[in-house]
């Protein structure tokens, strides 16, 4: 009864089940050596872009603090290597943003910092502050500053989902951190849980993922004497799950109200690889200048996990895993649901890049649009409920009120109604072009 | 790198299912329904279904070259135009007659609005009722089951005529399983929920228009003192139900509409099979409701994630 009844929850929340290829689940992270030469960009995260704190020709060392910035809502940025400043250079983001990058050449010695030690916490202020100082940002994808998450501005927070869903196809860096971290994910759980003064926290995963879950469930039972609820929920798997509006409403049943924070609800929500890295920090004090990507696709020699730093060039890590075997047709930074195609490998990997993905001919295939039949399936398949086809000849005919009243806005961009559509229309594309139709009417320029 | 890189928008993988696979699934949805037609009213049946469907395609081919738009012959939403005009023709139809039909159905309604999706009204349903009002006698002279040869058969009246002039019905099982006088492809019942049933299972269609139509029908010939099972049974109701109104380009984008469209029709098919002197009226019925379905689509707009739900630390 409750499968039938699950599966109708399911069906009326959208979403969609693209293949999983999990390709890369059974194989052991590998290290990465640090490359010779290392990108920087200034901008690594939501939120106000990061100034250069060193100069061409100065020296640097691994985990020294190279770019931040006054605001709050921003994340320093910190050296993964040791080496000398080459040049402050510009550089286009793939997601079309245009900013700085520090590009620092590697003297292969790996020299440690002074500023790499554990840091002294006391109270909440002194937490916060460390945070910040780690150059954390949300690391499922959407590199949102956890500083600014956790600071909750007195808004009372009793419950922390840990995002372990992983919805996204090709995709197990979270799920190898479930594996091989997983006394620091339950570390990093119980740092957020004693200063946040939190009630419960719940590890949500997709039940395409036993492994990881079985694992969890062990080491859970073993810590005892617990100040709150921990608990391990399998979900239903089920794209775009993942998504942070998405699991609150699937963990504790809650839909977050346009225009409102999940904390406004009483829930944060945090990426499992993200809270693991936390209590990494606050044993050893390094700041984030490594993460695990999952480099995989159709055209890589060697699909499998790697522990990179940051800043180290696509086409370097490519060759780490041997190399491409056929040329590749497209490259994505992410996920084939919502990552960005690149235009080069020259590209660097940054904070929230958790797969990097290069397709081959057949899995690139571009397919023709053809005229919408009305079948209806992105509205039925749409997680928030929009309607991509009227929002679509709403952007098509440039009504900015009818825009607003169909609440693009509230659109997540997990490409659903695209995945779904018969036709092939780029339906994702207009949501986002719908978004941005409004954003110039709000800023006064259309 | 030597080659360069393709570049597109996000998704980067597409579900399996094209439009083209959609209409195959309404193809195979409707081929039970050719094979009673066949069995009941002999050869001519497959001749004009390939009248039909050979017209709809060649006109359609046509009209995208001399439009100049890329051919979209591909899709087979022609050939399920031309199959589903065929089942609402008698079978004695001249051949010339459903030919034209068929270029009415692609030429007028479909590609001079633009082609698939864009027709406002149902191209079947609209060359019939243009063949109805052009070749009145034709179109309503009905032969029995069996009796139809290549050239002519014994000619009867439909149930409805039957029931409208208050004579004896054939019994229920007969109009079920098709053993009466009608258009071709509209007797057989049993096929027909058969090759629904195909439809929602594979999600071509949600069982909401059909339900919502053959429902509403029902009810109101219950209010009206009639027995609703020969009014479900009789004419092109179960035919319209699953196979014509459920036509995705005509038809409302939501459950809620989808709701609200299925009981405008079963409203209006019985309020024309009661009271006016058609004794038919699943075909205006449709195509009365696909003239509002845009009206529909805006008035049941979906509610959006986190609309208007009252904010504060709610525990569960």
């Amino acid at each position: 009864m409750s499968e039938i009844f699950g599966w109708m929850k399911n069906a009326w929340r959208g979403g969609v089940h693209p293949p999983h290829c999990k390709n890369t689940q059974d194989i052991v992270t590998v290290d990465m050596p640090a490359p010779k030469k290392v990108i920087l960009p200034m901008q690594q995260h939501s939120g106000t872009e990061c100034t250069p704190l060193v100069k061409r020709g100065e020296a640097v060392f691994v985990g020294q603090k190279i770019g931040d910035s006054n605001e709050r809502f921003s994340a320093p940025i910190h050296s993964p290597v040791s080496g000398v400043v080459r040049g402050i250079v510009p550089l286009l983001l793939p997601d079309g943003t245009n900013t700085e990058a520090v590009v620092i050449e590697s003297d292969g010695e790996q020299k440690l910092h002074d500023s790499v030690v554990p840091p002294k916490i006391e109270t909440f202020e002194d937490f916060i502050a460390a945070v910040r100082e780690s150059g954390l940002v949300g690391l499922g994808g959407a590199g949102f500053p956890t500083h600014v998450k956790l600071n909750t501005n007195g808004k009372k927070v009793h419950t922390l989902i840990i995002n372990a869903a992983e919805c996204e196809p090709f995709i197990t860096s979270d799920f190898r951190e479930c594996l091989e971290n997983t006394d620091d994910i339950f570390d990093g759980i119980d740092a957020v849980a004693r200063f946040l003064g939190l009630e419960r926290a719940v590890i949500a995963i997709e039940d395409n993922k036993p492994l990881a879950f079985e694992r969890l469930l062990q080491y859970a039972e073993q810590r005892q004497g617990l100040k709150y609820g921990l608990e391990i929920k399998l979900l239903k798997t089920r794209y775009p799950q993942g998504a942070e509006k998405m699991i609150i409403q699937a963990v504790a049943g809650i839909e977050v109200p346009q225009g409102k924070l999940p904390a406004d609800v009483g829930v944060l929500v945090m990426n499992v690889t993200s809270v693991g890295f936390l209590a990494r920090y606050l044993k050893t004090g390094m700041p984030l200048i490594k993460r695990r990507v999952t480099v995989d696709g159709g055209a890589v020699e060697k699909p499998q996990n790697v522990e990179v730093f940051i800043g180290t060039p696509i086409r370097d890590l490519i060759e780490f895993c041997g190399g491409y075997k056929v040329p590749p047709a497209k490259l994505l930074m992410g996920g084939p649901m919502m990552g960005t195609a690149l235009a080069d490998d020259e590209i660097p990997v940054i904070k929230q890049n958790n797969a990097i993905l290069a397709f081959d001919e057949e899995q690139a295939k571009v397919f023709e649009i053809s005229n919408c039949i009305n079948c209806g399936r992105c509205v039925r398949h749409c997680p928030v409920r929009i309607m991509p086809v009227t929002i679509e000849q709403a952007v098509l005919r440039e009504d900015l009120d009818d825009l607003a009243a169909l609440d693009v806005n509230t659109c997540i961009e997990c490409g659903c109604c695209s995945f779904v559509c018969p036709a092939r229309r780029q339906l994702a594309q207009s949501m986002r072009i719908g978004k941005a139709m409004l954003e110039r009417v709000a800023k006064g320029k259309l | 790198m030597d080659k360069k890189l393709i570049v597109s928008p996000s998704p980067h993988f597409v579900g399996e299912e094209s439009t083209a696979d959609i209409m195959q699934d309404v193809i195979i949805a409707l081929i039970p329904a050719l094979f009673a037609a066949t069995f009941y009213f002999g050869v001519r049946v497959p001749i004009i279904v390939a009248v039909c469907v050979i017209s709809c395609v060649v006109s359609e081919w046509l009209c995208r070259i001399v439009m100049k738009r890329p051919n979209t012959v591909g899709d087979f939403s022609a050939v399920v135009t031309g199959m589903l005009l065929a089942f609402n023709l008698p079978v004695t139809i001249k051949l010339w007659m459903a030919a034209l039909g068929s270029v009415i159905a692609i030429v007028v309604v479909k590609q001079m609005f633009g082609g698939i999706g864009h027709n406002f009204v149902n191209p079947a349903i609209a060359a019939r009722i243009v063949l109805l009002v052009s070749f009145g006698p034709q179109m309503v002279r009905f032969t029995a089951p069996f009796t139809t040869g290549l050239v002519d058969g014994v000619t009867t009246a439909t149930p409805l005529n039957l029931l409208q002039q208050g004579e004896n019905m054939p019994p229920i099982i007969d109009l079920f399983l098709g053993e009466h006088g009608g258009s071709l492809g509209e007797t057989c019942a049993a096929a027909l929920l058969l090759g629904g049933l195909y439809l929602v299972v594979r999600r071509v269609i949600t069982p909401t228009i059909p339900l919502a139509f053959m429902g509403s029908a029902a009810l109101v010939s219950v209010l009206m003192g009639l027995n609703p099972l020969y009014q479900l049974l009789t004419g092109g109701l179960i035919l319209g139900a699953v196979f014509m109104a459920t036509d995705y380009a005509t038809s409302p984008l939501t459950e809620k509409g989808k709701l609200i469209f299925g009981i405008g029709c079963g409203v209006i098919t019985m309020v024309i099979r009661h009271y006016s002197n058609f004794p038919e009226g699943v075909s205006y019925a449709i195509i009365l409701m696909n003239i509002l379905t845009p009206h529909i689509n805006n008035m049941t707009r979906t509610k959006s994630f986190g609309k208007k739900i009252k904010c504060g630390a709610k525990k569960y």
